[in-house]
């Protein structure tokens, strides 16, 4: 990355550790919380679909997992909090292995179709298995994370612990693409047999995506169960699979950045939309509409292209005599 | 091994194929196809359409699976191997309906190359300094030299579907050296090109060659065939029919018939 970047990225980071000190809003912290949280699930999905180019709808029911078993382990078990959380996201990204290892065979529709199933398949698990999920009345009770003797009790507080998450898991994911095991995801992607005729196994390659797709919306999950502190399978339904794979395209699939803010976007914008009432839908699904028609890179293209144009005027005025700028210092 | 081992190593085939049999439905694609290929020849593998060519060097890469026959490269048993691990074995290739990675940077496409030459897995992806940084670094390098090699540094940064189809076939090229294969496949590489691509063509694959690679080449430009293959193996129907030295090839009769279709007097 060039240092331009990195000069960016710094001062995003310095904004983003400055939110809670300047919003005061509950209300708003917890949106905030969410969408992180939210982002880091999209992360997940831009690994499986954005590198390796498998069609998951799948990514709630491993949101959930994560949730359920963060929660679980929290509340039967009474588990410390963040050791709960780390062995929710290697269990999901588990049962990832479990779900990519028999759908290696399929692709396309027909991949999208069996993570539908699992999808469905999970959540009427979560909603029978009455003994560990409590069913339809949710699980309740679920504790607050605590370092030491501090416990990160505010919407304030948790959103350090989402911003850390999220920033580790982005960090994860451009290492992944910016290397050598990222390029072969991307050629798989890119074309399956090229690839494998180059050396690249992608029966190994698509399992760790599957895996690193679940995790990620494992650890998602296990945020969200330790900040909203009730669950119930509702949450972990088809449509908010759709919401991801949604929030992911918007972004920008390949990228990393367009990603979070997709999942920002999209976690933000119904809750501007409040006033609207009941309509508020229809605007939602009009406005995403537009987005991917004429975003069809999603937000990451429009910004690096937005991005690109501006480097390109910035260096016209030194060429071109006519401009004001060469005019004054005349 | 003294140099008279050496000799015979050499005559007994780098790569050698023994009644190799494909079928699709009830087509027989390949049918007890016999064939050897020398190490450090340019081996040319022509015939009609329709008589296997392609069909055979999908089954050496691996990308079919046989009905018969055995395959060894080297001494090693090729048949019933994943591609991936044929590639790993030092068999590159190319393809005749060009592959690139269409949407990654010609850089990347031959970095990608370099995969089975390369070890960073997903943990050691995580270090942006140290040794994974050395191979990153080391990797790029080889890859922009390969580039150079087949005269494409200056597209390293174009998307490979953004290149000239000429370029294309080049970027492949480097992408299967990037292996640095014992044996490189090439289906159809001249095909699209103009006269002069063609030219540069045949010199690159000499190069190639100079550089210690052994290539088996599928190719219908008669005059590159004639002009680059050491030996030349023809097949119709599947079936091997002649197999010799481009002079060879050019007068042998069951040659003649089966791209004239019918016997000719000898004039």
């Amino acid at each position: 990355m060039s240092r331009r970047r990195w000069l960016g990225l710094a001062v995003l980071l310095i904004v983003l550790l400055c939110v809670p000190l300047v919003v005061h809003s509950d209300y708003l912290l917890n949106v905030a919380d969410i969408a992180g949280i939210y982002a880091i699930a999209v992360l997940g999905l831009g690994i499986l679909l954005g590198f390796a180019g498998q069609l998951s709808l799948a990514q709630a029911a491993f949101f959930g997992i994560g949730a359920y078993a963060s929660g679980y382990m929290t509340v039967h078990w009474g588990w410390p909090v963040l050791p709960s959380m780390a062995v929710a996201t290697v269990f999901s990204g588990l049962i990832g292995l479990g779900l990519g290892w028999p759908c290696l065979r399929l692709s396309g529709h027909y991949l999208a179709l069996a993570t539908i199933g699992f999808g469905i398949i999970t959540q009427l698990v979560l909603i029978n298995w009455t003994s560990v999920t409590n069913g339809s009345d949710g699980m309740t009770g679920i504790p607050p994370p605590s370092i030491g003797p501090f416990t990160l009790a505010t919407y304030g507080q948790y959103y350090y612990l989402v911003l850390a998450s999220l920033a580790l898991c982005a960090y994860v994911a451009w290492r992944i693409k910016s290397t050598r095991p990222g390029r072969a995801l991307q050629a798989i992607r890119e074309n399956e047999l090229a690839a494998s005729a180059t050396g690249i196994d992608p029966t190994r390659y698509k399992i760790v995506a599957f895996v690193l797709a679940g995790a990620y919306a494992g650890l998602a999950g296990s945020l969200l169960a330790h900040s909203i502190k009730f669950l119930s399978p509702d949450s972990y339904s088809f449509d908010q699979s759709v919401i991801f794979l949604v929030m992911l395209i918007v972004g920008g699939s390949g990228s990393i950045g367009g990603a979070v803010l997709g999942a920002v976007l999209l976690t933000f914008l119904p809750e501007a939309l409040r006033p609207l009432k009941t309509s508020y839908i229809m605007v939602y699904g009009a406005a995403v509409i537009a987005m991917i028609i004429f975003m069809p890179r999603g937000l990451a293209g429009l910004l690096s292209a937005a991005l690109g144009r501006d480097a390109a005027t910035a260096a016209r005025p030194l060429a071109n005599p006519a401009q004001p700028a060469e005019a004054k210092g005349a | 091994m003294n140099a008279a081992d050496a000799q015979a190593a050499r005559e007994s085939g780098f790569l050698q194929i023994r009644g190799l049999l494909k079928r699709f439905g009830g087509i027989t694609a390949v049918n007890a196809l016999d064939m050897t290929v020398r190490d450090g020849d340019v081996h040319g593998l022509i015939g009609p359409n329709g008589s296997g060519k392609t069909t055979t060097l999908n089954i050496i890469s691996g990308l079919y699976r046989v009905d018969g026959g055995s395959i060894t490269f080297d001494g090693t048993e090729l048949v019933g191997r994943p591609a991936h691990a044929i590639a790993r074995l030092g068999v590159a290739r190319t393809f005749q309906n060009i592959r690139l990675f269409a949407q990654l940077g010609a850089l990347e496409n031959v970095m990608i190359g370099r995969h089975v030459r390369t070890r960073v897995g997903f943990l050691g992806a995580m270090l942006p300094f140290g040794a994974p940084a050395r191979e990153e670094r080391a990797t790029r390098e080889y890859a922009y030299d390969l580039l150079t090699f087949v005269g494409l540094e200056r597209m390293a940064g174009k998307v490979a579907r953004s290149l000239p189809y000429g370029d294309q076939r080049r970027l492949e090229i480097a992408r299967a050296l990037a292996s640095e294969p014992r044996l490189l496949l090439l289906d159809e590489p001249a095909a699209g090109m103009n006269p002069t691509e063609t030219d540069a063509l045949v010199t690159l694959l000499r190069r190639i060659r100079d550089r210690g690679t052994t290539l088996l080449l599928i190719e219908h430009d008669m005059n590159l065939v004639m002009t680059v293959c050491d030996r030349i193996t023809v097949l119709n129907f599947g079936q091997h029919i002649a197999e010799g030295t481009a002079a060879e090839i050019a007068r042998n009769p069951d040659v003649i018939t089966a791209y004239l279709g019918g016997a000719i007097d000898a004039a």
